[in-house]
């Protein structure tokens, strides 16, 4: 428990470091996913290819999309994009550095699991077992005799272990394809190191002051964001307050004037301070009557939202 | 728990421990890497070595871009090397040290990969198994066998002492190369240690040492400013729209007599309300916070007379009216 609150202390630190929080989690749980997972090859001509290379692009897309949806800068890139420029220019490259980085973000868990997936070398072999030239595996006198169709029957059995009888020409047919699926897996790993690697480590050749502003301004679209509802919310706070207050004092006079009551802040009366302090707290309201009509009336006639300004004139008459 | 904490303490005590902390996480995930990773020799002659030394070779490659990636001095030495010169002398020692010192920490990683894969022996044998005279051993002398010496489940290794002999012999040769690299390794660190302060001047060592830390902490504190910079303009921004919606000046007033208690709190809630009280006035403030964002300008707000005490002070209306406003004055 109190590792977990240390790490969450950690991530919530700032918004980058929660955004990689995420990110880190996410593809944690893609790996997760993929080991979950239960793999089970149809084995059947027409439905190994699909179901092979459909496992693995349709979770990455799905993994893609999460990305965007749990990432909370994509409504502040949304507003940025769409609001009418006012007195406020728009600037582009703020709106490309925004999407950049989410961008970046959200290809982390996809590439996690098309990396698994490819080391693991289920969905290929899956995927291309009918395409083997089976001679050089081994001893094929079986398949001689045999028609294409049932020829490519026998290929597509080969990633089920129980269907297909020559285990030895099996596991070698199997060895060689996921040798080529963890080939293809290390080059893709590969190439998107070296895309990061140029992308991060050889801009600041070219456009490091330009990247400065920008990541200030994207920065601060964020905040400018927070601090804009925080401040609405205070707002609404003493709104609040003030308009309950205006409604107790309304009522309360009503009431003044009906029961003929004196309250008087500066009575000659000897209450101690904290006496007075209650007193004041009642606002005038004293009966259960009063009380049952101040609460009858909060709910049919709400005051108006407008709170009023008293006037100094006013007060001194 | 507390061991941890310590440790975690000591490695963000500065950016050389956190650095060299994140050096060892990342070696760590090379040896976790190769334990998880499924190796599968093909066992067909002219693919075994291809494969093998793919796997030797391609993974210690993208540790190595990785490490580079990870390494917060990179962005520093990049600043620094391109950096036009400007009011501030460039000092290529000091790119020099922070190259230098980047490229030993990403090397680490690979070392362990390669180091790895060498003293488990199976990446060898798959790569050379050909490449051993059979005649050494008793037995069958078809390359192809050869080939698949490092795959067990095949039928032809049924009898599988001649496998056994095989691997055991290849394992071997890779165990020797592993051990001596890494003796080789550790020698040249000591090597360097040793020599070093003959050639290299301590002095200015120091200095380099110095300006290079120098320029991560500066980078570090730019980064925090501007963080904390943008907060502050962003509360001014929004504090200043909020009263630029309003249509006149509040007006503040003593309290009716039985509720004077609350005149603290009424105050903060009006000033917290900055001026905007009606309905209207709040959806007004919405809609133009939508489609008419104010400039990014806060010159006004900024230079605005602090404020902070009690007191009354008149505002003379050019249309005749002769509204108050509470304001809080200075002493």
């Amino acid at each position: 428990m109190d590792k977990f609150r240390m790490m969450f202390q950690f991530l919530q630190s700032n918004q980058e470091s929660f955004m990689n929080g995420i990110c880190g989690i996410m593809a944690l749980a893609s790996a997760q996913m993929y080991s979950a997972f239960e793999f089970s090859c149809p084995c059947m001509p027409e439905y190994n290819y699909t179901y092979g290379i459909g496992l693995l692009i349709v979770p990455p897309i799905w993994f893609f999309l999460l990305g965007f949806v749990l990432n909370n800068n994509v409504s502040v890139l949304a507003e940025e994009w769409k609001r009418p420029t006012g007195k406020r220019t728009k600037d582009p490259t703020i709106l490309r550095y925004m999407f950049c980085s989410i961008t970046q973000r959200s290809l982390i868990a996809p590439a996690v699991w098309v990396s698994v997936t490819l080391m693991d070398g289920k969905s290929f072999i899956c995927a291309f077992s009918i395409n083997l030239n089976i001679d050089r595996f081994g001893n094929t006198s079986l398949l001689k005799g045999m028609s294409e169709t049932e020829k490519l029957r026998l290929l597509a059995r080969i990633p089920c272990k129980d269907l297909f009888e020559n285990q030895e020409l099996r596991v070698a047919a199997t060895r060689y394809i996921k040798c080529i699926s963890q080939a293809c897996g290390w080059m893709l790993l590969l190439m998107m190191t070296f895309t990061a690697f140029l992308i991060r480590a050889i801009r600041p050749c070219f456009t490091q002051a330009a990247f400065l502003k920008t990541k200030y301004w994207s920065h601060y679209i964020d905040i400018e964001r927070k601090m804009f509802d925080e401040t609405c919310k205070e707002h609404a706070k003493s709104f609040a307050k003030v308009c309950i207050q205006q409604y107790f004092e309304n009522i309360s006079g009503h009431m003044q004037s009906f029961h003929h009551h004196h309250h008087n802040g500066d009575s000659d009366s000897e209450d101690e301070d904290k006496g007075k302090s209650e007193e004041d707290k009642l606002l005038g309201i004293r009966a259960q009557d009063d009380m049952n009509k101040v609460l009858w009336n909060w709910h049919t006639c709400k005051p108006p939202l407008a709170l009023k300004k008293h006037h100094l004139d006013d007060e001194k008459e | 728990m507390e061991r941890l904490k310590l440790v975690l303490q000591y490695f963000q005590s500065n950016s050389e421990s956190i650095s060299n902390g994140i050096c060892i996480i990342l070696a760590l995930v090379s040896v976790k890497l190769y334990t998880s990773f499924d190796f599968n020799c093909p066992c067909l002659p002219q693919y075994n070595k291809i494969y093998s030394l793919g796997v030797m070779i391609v993974p210690p490659i993208i540790l190595f871009f990785l490490g580079i990636l990870v390494n917060r001095h990179t962005g520093v030495m990049m600043d620094e090397w391109m950096r036009p010169v400007g009011n501030r002398s460039k000092n290529p020692a000091v790119v020099k040290y922070l190259f230098s010192a980047m490229l030993q920490r990403a090397l680490l990683a690979p070392m362990v990969w390669i180091l790895v894969t060498l003293l488990d022996g199976k990446i060898f044998i798959c790569a050379f198994s050909v490449s051993v005279d059979p005649a050494l051993f008793t037995g069958l002398d078809i390359l192809k066998i050869m080939a698949k010496v490092p795959c067990k489940e095949d039928v032809i290794f049924r009898n599988s002492s001649f496998r056994k002999a095989v691997s055991r012999y290849v394992r071997c040769h890779s165990q020797a190369v592993g051990w001596s690299i890494l003796l080789f390794l550790i020698a040249l660190g000591a090597l360097g240690r040793l020599i070093k302060p003959c050639f290299d001047d301590h002095a200015t060592f120091l200095q380099t040492r110095y300006w290079s830390n120098y320029l991560d902490v500066e980078q570090k504190l730019f980064d925090e400013t501007c963080i904390l910079h943008a907060r502050d303009f962003a509360r001014k921004c929004v504090v200043q729209f909020f009263e630029d919606v309003r249509e006149d000046s509040i007006l503040h007033l003593p309290h009716p007599v039985f509720i004077t208690k609350f005149r603290e709190e009424w105050e903060d809630e009006e000033e917290q309300l900055h001026g905007i009280t009606k309905q209207e006035q709040v959806d007004q403030l919405f809609q133009k916070w939508y489609y008419n964002k104010p400039e990014l300008d806060v010159t006004r707000i900024a230079h605005r007379p602090r404020a902070c005490g009690v007191g009354w002070l008149t505002l003379h209306r050019g249309h005749g009216a002769r509204p108050h406003r509470l304001i809080k004055t200075c002493k």
